[in-house]
């Protein structure tokens, strides 16, 4: 297969971090190339550097026999190499047909506007979705906004494609109609870089895998060449998964009761409706639905981050709705896909000052009105060692780490309260095999003392692998419960899409 | 192929390299300034060393400089307070005012005997400045209304309403109806060191920054100032209090500035009179600015804007400059000092177009 481009040796560091130290790769046209690693191993980093967002401190890159440089992303988008990034860049205010148009290179002053509507709809047909060029961007899915990204893309023709992550903020569903997509453009002749964690997509997709391993590329395999273990071994190494088992039964003791919530959302419509849930101590409760049927706001609600509109939740007896109370009472852990800044971290702040974002006024890490430091790096130090967070210079912002070392920072802070109730929003995406196992092990151990679980989720091998219980969600309303041990895949697809078990 | 020009972001700036970057933009300043010298008539090198000389030489031209800085280093710790939670306070000129007021009044009425004097104004100016930035802070915390225009438009009720008071119920019955208060008693006044006009507001401003670096970077809030102005939505998710947290930040912000007030009426003026600030307020801004809002920071580019302040009133001096030339020359300091701010976090890159082969 002709060679597209050609890195070699690529090396790029940061202030106090190698993110790349020696990386090697080559992309072929029209082929599917899975880049795999370990959260931090510098997938994101290199295709920066494919895309010339960073200059590389040393390596190059060839095209065909003639090295290349790019100065800017300019650059290399007139090379045709076009990435959809791991946290998103739209404008959110600006419709949807602008914020493609303002990716266009070359549309003349007064563009024919009508023109660029039937070619943008064009592609969107080709592709089978269903998007409104109107519709302001803030308004819609994460799922969508990927979407647009991808169209942008190939709105100005690109050679080749990265993606990255881009299934951890897609349903099953979407991911399905993403891999279609991906195939046609394949057909097509174009090349396509693609990254994820799940390994039945990786084998499902890709044509060679390169795995990356603490910055250096350690094996490049072609289809037929690699299987599901295979991967995984070269790609974890001597690190060990973490091992659990799940709890023994838990209590009939109810923790936490949810009672006819109901909350709207900007648009006024109900994302919750008269909603139910029971949880009781030590349980794992799965919350299993397709996207988008008020899982997220069930999380928010329960944490705190929406007004309620109308309904209760009650912590053992007490009406806790309203009430200070709950943020001690009840933690919450969420994959951030598009928006880090939403609610999972305070940016600027450093990865210390982070983890400590909910307990600061704890006795543990101050002196009356002054912070302990060194209670702080103590901390700080421990969850690094306990959740393998690859942190980087001591004191710099904690926006600078990894989308996956970012989740991690969260998970670890929420879980160091020892809360009575965890609230986890698809906790694992975008974590790699060892750091997911490890999320997993805590849970269960967690539950094992006592503290309750409601796991929102879309995969569900992971709700079946560590639920005690499942609870489908409908249009913003309680479906009913099944038992893992005993309802069938079908019987909870059926469930998910709305009808009531007998 | 063509050559063209291309901004990129810069990845991370050392802290060498901020400061190399910093010190040649005054460079660049002073050989720009140059031309207008010559251009005037006046060798440039010459007058530089005027500058220094006039403004450190000296133990006078010292104690000016110090003088200057002192107004300037307050308000820009109380700018430098809100902007670390991303509140824009543009009204330290009127909290200023406000804090001025709030002395004098003690200062001229209360008839308090002489150690209790000083705290008293101070606790005055403080809540004066402090209750008038509250105005914003309540807007803002409870119907999120633009603290930048409140923050702004009280500045000019703040200037007016001391003028008010200085040309009507204030002014001195024997001052010749020169819009003046009475001179301040002793009790009122600071107490001035080494026979010029240095006073101890010059200590209290680093006594100021001393304490709201502790703030800052040692207490429980100021780690949840700086976790608000990183991202309000996670604060609030951990529990913070946002809204009474940037009620209470504007307020201090402008109690700080107050102090500012207090100094100045006490330090220098002894009275209350038309324009006792000439805009330290909006300069501060700038020195928040400059100082990437740290305390320390500020108090540095204080200093400078002394020299600036000090060395510009002597070259009108000493070669008989016009006014607006100190205007242009510092004008052209704090130019390339924004414009090193940009390149600190930009560059400029020279590129060959890469051909589409
Ligand atoms: N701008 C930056 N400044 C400093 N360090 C950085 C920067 N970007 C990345 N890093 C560091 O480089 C390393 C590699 O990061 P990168 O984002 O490439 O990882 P990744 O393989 O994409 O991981 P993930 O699966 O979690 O997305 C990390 O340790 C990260 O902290
Ligand atoms: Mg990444």
């Amino acid at each position: 297969m002709p060679r597209l481009l050609q890195l070699q040796h690529i090396r790029k560091t940061f202030p106090g971090v190698v993110a790349l130290d020696d990386v090697s790769f080559d992309i072929a046209t029209g082929e599917i190339h899975t880049l795999l690693g370990e959260n931090g191993a510098g997938k994101s980093t290199l295709m920066n550097v494919l895309t010339g967002f960073y200059a590389p401190d040393s390596g190059s890159i060839y095209q065909g026999e003639q090295k290349i440089r790019f100065a800017s992303p300019r650059d290399s988008l007139a090379l045709g190499i076009g990435m959809v990034h791991q946290h998103f860049m739209l404008v959110p205010a600006h419709s949807i047909l602008e914020n493609i148009l303002v990716a266009l290179q070359n549309v003349p002053l007064l563009f024919p506007r009508r023109q660029l509507r039937d070619r943008i709809y064009q592609t969107i047909e080709e592709f089978g979705l269903d998007l409104n060029l109107d519709t302001p961007v803030w308004k819609l899915s994460i799922g969508a906004q990927q979407w647009i990204e991808l169209i942008k893309l190939l709105m100005r023709d690109c050679r080749l494609l990265i993606l990255d992550e881009p299934t951890a903020v897609l349903t099953p569903q979407e991911t399905e109609k993403l891999f279609t997509v991906l195939s046609k453009l394949k057909q097509q002749g174009k090349s396509i870089i693609f990254i994820s964690h799940k390994m039945r997509e990786v084998m499902k997709i890709s044509d060679r895998v390169t795995i990356l391993k603490k910055g250096r590329s350690i094996a490049t395999l072609e289809r037929g060449a690699f299987d599901q273990n295979k991967l995984a071994t070269l790609m974890i190494g001597n690190d060990s998964i973490p091992e659990w088992q799940k709890s023994l039964p838990f209590s009939d003791e109810l923790i936490l009761e949810i009672e006819n919530l109901s909350v709207r959302n900007e648009r006024g419509l109900a994302d919750l409706d008269n909603f139910n849930l029971q949880l009781k101590k030590g349980e794992i409760l799965g919350i299993a639905g397709i996207a988008g049927n008020g899982q997220k706001a069930l999380a928010e609600a329960l944490t705190g981050l929406i007004k309620v509109d109308s309904g209760r939740v009650m912590a053992a007896g007490t009406d806790i709705t309203r009430s200070c109370a709950r943020s001690s009472y009840i933690a919450g852990i969420a994959h951030i896909p598009e928006d880090r800044k939403a609610v999972g971290i305070a940016p600027d702040l450093s990865l210390d000052e982070n983890l400590i974002l909910k307990n600061f006024r704890d006795p543990r890490f101050r002196h009356g009105i002054f912070q302990s430091r060194s209670a702080i790096r103590r901390n700080a130090e421990e969850k690094i060692d306990q959740f393998a967070i690859k942190a980087g210079p001591k004191g710099s912002p904690v926006r600078l780490l990894s989308g996956g070392n970012i989740q991690k920072v969260i998970i670890a802070r929420e879980l160091s309260e020892h809360p009575t109730v965890l609230v986890a929003l698809y906790p694992t995406r975008g974590l790699d095999i060892g750091s997911a196992e490890y999320v997993h092990k805590v849970i269960a151990e967690g539950a094992g003392n006592g503290m309750g679980t409601i796991l929102i989720s879309e995969d569900l091998d992971e709700l079946y692998k560590i639920s005690d219980r499942i609870a489908v969600i409908f249009r913003g309303q309680l479906i009913g419960y099944a038992d893992p041990a005993t309802a069938s895949r079908e019987q909870i697809g059926l469930m998910m899409s709305g009808e009531v078990p007998q | 192929m063509n050559l063209s020009f291309r901004i990129e972001k810069r990845e991370q700036g050392s802290a060498l390299f901020r400061t190399l970057a910093t010190t040649g933009s005054i460079f660049i300043a002073l050989f720009v300034a140059g031309f207008l010298l010559l251009s005037a008539g006046v060798d440039p090198a010459a007058a530089y060393l005027e500058i220094l000389r006039e403004s450190l030489g000296s133990s006078y031209g010292l104690s000016e400089t110090l003088v200057k800085a002192t107004p300037l280093i307050i308000t820009g710790l109380a700018v430098s307070l809100a902007f670390r939670m991303q509140i824009w306070n543009i009204g330290a000129e009127g909290q200023i005012y406000m804090g001025a007021c709030g002395a004098t009044w003690v200062a001229l009425f209360s008839g308090l005997d002489s150690p209790l004097m000083l705290p008293a104004m101070f606790a005055a100016a403080f809540i004066a400045g402090g209750l008038w930035a509250s105005v914003a802070g309540l807007l803002r915390a409870r119907w999120q209304v633009n603290e930048v225009i409140v923050t702004l438009l009280m500045n000019y009720i703040a200037i007016l309403l001391t003028d008010y008071l200085v040309y009507g119920p204030w002014k001195n019955p024997d001052g010749f109806n020169f819009p003046l208060t009475a001179q301040f008693a002793d009790a009122a006044r600071f107490s001035e060191y080494f026979n010029t006009r240095l006073h101890s507001g010059f200590f209290l401003a680093l006594f100021c920054a001393l304490a709201l670096y502790l703030l800052m970077e040692r207490t429980i809030w100021g780690y949840q100032i700086k976790a608000i102005g990183s991202n309000p939505g996670a604060a609030r998710y951990a529990g913070m209090r946002t809204g009474l947290a940037i009620f209470l930040v504007l307020t201090l912000s402008g109690a700080i500035a107050g102090i500012a007030g207090f100094s100045e009426v006490a330090g220098l003026q002894h009275r209350l009179q038309h324009g006792i600030s000439p805009g330290y307020g909006y300069t501060a801004i700038i020195i928040a600015w400059l100082a990437r809002r740290s305390a320390l920071g500020v108090v540095i580019v204080s200093l400078l804007m002394g020299i600036l302040l000090v060395g510009g009133d002597s070259l009108q001096l000493s070669w008989q400059l016009p006014v607006a030339f100190a205007y242009a020359f510092q004008g052209l300091i704090l130019f390339f000092l924004l414009a090193s701010d940009f390149f600190i976090n930009f560059r400029l890159r020279r590129v060959k177009e890469v051909t589409d082969a």
